[in-house]
């Protein structure tokens, strides 16, 4: 095999978190209540826009949860027949693969977005008129950054413009196609004439927003396309001090706020419905030691909880360096590490929630008839009272998620978040500080990760507010 | 009353105690004082004699919970857990890593903690709170819309770009304050103004949005309709009668808050280098001081029972039908 499959435990919880999404959403499609529930998130315009750009970002997250290992080519370039394969040190992601000029061009040091020369001066040699070399002060070229301009750097910005205006056309024709392909799944699906598919699609008429996709599509390709063709030869978003693609960096911080922002939520949600239906339902001294735990729990400062929680983590995976054969696995580890320790720390607000309703659901009259005629409390609790908190798990889900995300740039700046290696918004903040202090002014990096942790977070706040609105009985009445 | 209030107090010990052992058992039955020490002292200087130097020198070298060795009370007293531990619920802290006594250093740091968090939290609750009482005044209306729209984006940006942002804006290119740093007296103000501005600014997205749910979900009651019917003024209505009747959600999230004033923010103090509890909580975590962080932890937990007491407390001031007795 050319490569070898590397499995991080995040990506093993990555994967079963789509999987189960997936079966959530069969179960859905099956249930009438919920149905409808999606069914007007679906026709909220800021839901879907906020929806489409969220998969844009699951994309490249699940791009990046695919982890492998290189193999090494022999010395003659063909392996030796019956030679054991070697594989390289380095774990990489499918998205890294798809990077490759992004990750491996790497310049000496800070150069500005789109740049040909690097960001400070520095003592170079140049052939002066007379053919000697002199020494100057000067911008010195970038080694990769518009390389294929060769010394005719003044190209620069015909060349750009040129990749920009074929970008934007084939962007264009792309969302065209996706465009017609909407319109034509609408003609066949409602057996309607084009102009009046056209029309159900552009005026919202359906019962799909579709119109909004469509925008968020329209302007996520006319940025994305001249992005990736400007990538292949420019650092897009410049270099930062070792010289390594901001662009790179921002898409691979991707996978880690998703991995915060989900897996967490993986780790409270069995905790908190558990312990919060059982203190509701058995009430007594269950209800008493499940009380006392979350008051416990929640009694000390978030913050604090997890720096002593984190702090212990480390100084366990500093004492012991064998259990890891990677510094990826490591990472990984204490990304997990991370997660279950903010899941310890949040489950306590959801568990409170539960507990409250569960509370006020078993006074009503079918559960006591159902009580009445014998049937255990298992199923009651299973067929009668989890269907009915439904509604507050979803909502706190995909509420909890930009926090999460949120939580994360701190607490990685703080330094009690995830390992240094890591890549995520927060390390990415922590080193862009202090090049705030430069002059000239560095200013690329923070503002790349300020762009895609902003519109990662404002979608995720979106499509929360849609969900909430969709499932919350006491809005639902509104409407 | 009073009667009430020890209850509550009493309620609290169990609570302060469980705090007490989860902090313990997260410090030192996941790592044991050897890991510890050799955290602490470096890969380089590792020796078992220094080892056991650094944990008799701190009085890590008994054991945890049990000393087997000792006799009567001397049992229970000689472990690491009591002297460590339990001597918190005294006041007792013990030292820091560079050996000074983390309770003086606490009481000095609380100042220019509260410096800082006190203006935040009362200019935060009137900008947030105007400002939802306004949204509501032109509730479904383009500036109703707008200001949520700008409520959800202020919310989306990461408190860490508001101070860099903020820091980089207002002290560095206007040179209009410092950009760290903190003076005693007077002078004061010129360090404290900026991080309050930013601390203020950061929460008003937030914030907002939830009191202006507070309050629609509130004028969809009934007294409002009969208010609006005997023909009160919509400014009227809002101030005399949501406002006041608001106060009781708005208290339940805001008073548990004041006793966690003097813990500070981690983020701000650190990064305006202010010496209080907060940036005092950063230095230790980054420099592995568990002695501070496990005091600041109790004092953090501790702090947030009274601000529950008080939150009770503060009903009856506003609401006169809630009685404790």
């Amino acid at each position: 095999m050319p490569f070898l499959p590397v499995i991080l435990w995040s990506d093993v919880l990555i994967w079963l978190l789509l999987l189960a999404a997936l079966l959530f959403g069969w179960l859905s499609a099956r249930n009438p209540l919920w149905r409808s529930a999606w069914q007007r998130v679906g026709r909220s315009r800021a839901g879907m826009a906020s929806a489409t750009l969220l998969l844009a970002f699951a994309i490249v997250g699940l791009l990046d949860s695919l982890h492998y290992r290189p193999r090494l080519a022999a010395d003659g370039g063909q392996p030796a027949a019956g030679q054991p394969a070697v594989y390289a040190v380095e774990v990489l992601s499918l998205l890294d693969a798809l990077l490759t000029p992004l990750r491996t061009r790497n310049e000496k040091t800070y150069s500005e977005p789109l740049a040909t020369r690097a960001h400070a001066r520095e003592t170079i040699e140049v052939r002066g008129g007379d053919g000697r070399l002199q020494q100057v002060r000067d911008h010195p070229r970038l080694r990769h950054g518009g390389a294929h301009l060769g010394a005719d750097e003044g190209r620069r910005d015909a060349d750009v413009a040129g990749r920009v205006l074929r970008a934007l056309g084939l962007a264009l024709l792309a969302w065209a196609t996706t465009v017609l392909a909407v319109c034509g799944g609408v003609v066949r699906a409602r057996r309607c004439a084009w102009r009046v598919a056209w029309r159900r699609v552009w005026r919202s008429e359906g019962d799909f927003a579709w119109n909004a996709i469509l925008a968020t599509l329209a302007v996520l390709s006319l940025l994305a396309m001249p992005v990736a063709l400007l990538a292949a030869e420019y650092h897009v978003f410049g270099t930062d001090k070792v010289g390594q693609d901001v662009l790179y960096q921002v898409l691979k911080s991707v996978r880690t706020a998703l991995v915060i922002g989900l897996v967490t939520t993986l780790v409270m949600l069995p905790l908190s419905v558990l312990l919060g239906v059982l203190a509701g339902y058995f009430r007594g001294w269950v209800d008493d030691l499940i009380q006392y735990l979350y008051t416990t729990l929640s009694s000390i400062p978030g913050v604090l909880l997890i720096a002593a929680a984190v702090l212990m983590m480390q100084v366990l995976i500093d004492t012991h360096p064998q259990w890891f054969a990677t510094a990826a696995e490591r990472a990984d580890l204490r990304l997990l590490a991370l997660c279950f320790i903010l899941g310890v720390t949040s489950w306590t607000g959801l568990c409170r929630l539960l507990r409250g309703e569960t509370l006020k659901l078993r006074e009503l009259e079918y559960i006591q008839a159902a009580q009445a005629f014998g049937v255990s409390s298992l199923r009651i609790i299973g067929r009668h009272i989890l269907p009915n908190l439904m509604h507050i798990v979803i909502i706190a889900l995909v509420m909890d998620f930009s926090s999460l995300v949120l939580a994360e740039a701190v607490l990685s700046y703080v330094g009690i978040g995830v390992d240094p290696t890591m890549i995520s918004f927060g390390t990415m903040i922590n080193n862009a500080r202090l090049e705030l202090a430069r002059e000239p002014l560095v200013w690329w990096s923070l503002s790349a990760a300020f762009l895609f942790m902003f519109s990662l977070v404002l979608a995720a706040n979106l499509f929360a507010d849609a969900v909430r609105d969709a499932f919350d009985p006491r809005l639902a009445g509104s409407q | 009353m009073l009667a009430y209030v020890v209850r509550r107090l009493l309620y609290a010990l169990p609570i302060l105690i469980g705090v007490n052992l989860i902090t313990f058992a997260l410090f030192f039955v996941v790592n044991t004082p050897d890991d510890m020490a050799r955290m602490q002292l470096g890969v380089k200087r590792v020796t078992p004699e220094a080892i056991a130097r650094w944990k008799a020198e701190r009085g890590y070298d008994r054991p945890l919970f049990f000393n087997d060795e000792a006799s009567g009370a001397a049992m229970f007293t000689e472990t690491i857990f009591f002297s460590k531990s339990a001597r918190m619920f005294v006041g007792d802290f013990g030292r820091a890593e560079d050996g000074r006594d983390i309770a003086r250093e606490i009481v000095t740091r609380m100042g220019p903690s509260l410096a800082i968090a006190l203006p935040t939290f009362v200019l935060g609750l009137l900008v947030s709170v105007s400002f939802a009482l306004l949204l509501t005044f032109f509730r479904a209306t383009y500036l109703d819309f707008w200001g949520v729209v700008l409520c959800v984006a202020m919310m989306s940006i990461s408190g860490l770009f508001y101070i860099i942002g903020g820091q980089y804006l207002i002290s560095k290119l206007w040179k209009l304050v410092p950009i760290s740093g903190y003076g005693g007296g007077l002078d004061a103000w010129k360090f404290v103004i900026l991080p309050v501005v930013i601390g203020v600014v950061s929460g008003i997205g937030s914030s907002t949005r939830w009191y202006r749910t507070i309050f629609i979900e509130e004028i969809a009651r009934d007294y409002v309709r009969t208010a609006r019917a005997k023909g009160l003024s919509e400014a009227a209505v809002l101030f005399r009668h949501v406002l006041r009747n608001a106060l009781i959600p708005i208290l339940t999230g805001v008073v548990v808050v004041i006793p966690l004033l003097f813990m500070g923010s981690l983020l701000t103090e650190s990064f305006f280098g202010i010496p209080g509890l907060g940036s005092y909580t950063i230095d230790a975590i980054n420099a592995q001081d568990f002695a501070v962080v496990r005091a600041m932890v109790f004092i953090g937990s501790l702090l947030y029972i009274v601000g529950l007491i008080l939150t009770d407390l503060s009903y009856t001031f506003v609401d006169p039908r809630i009685r404790f007795d």
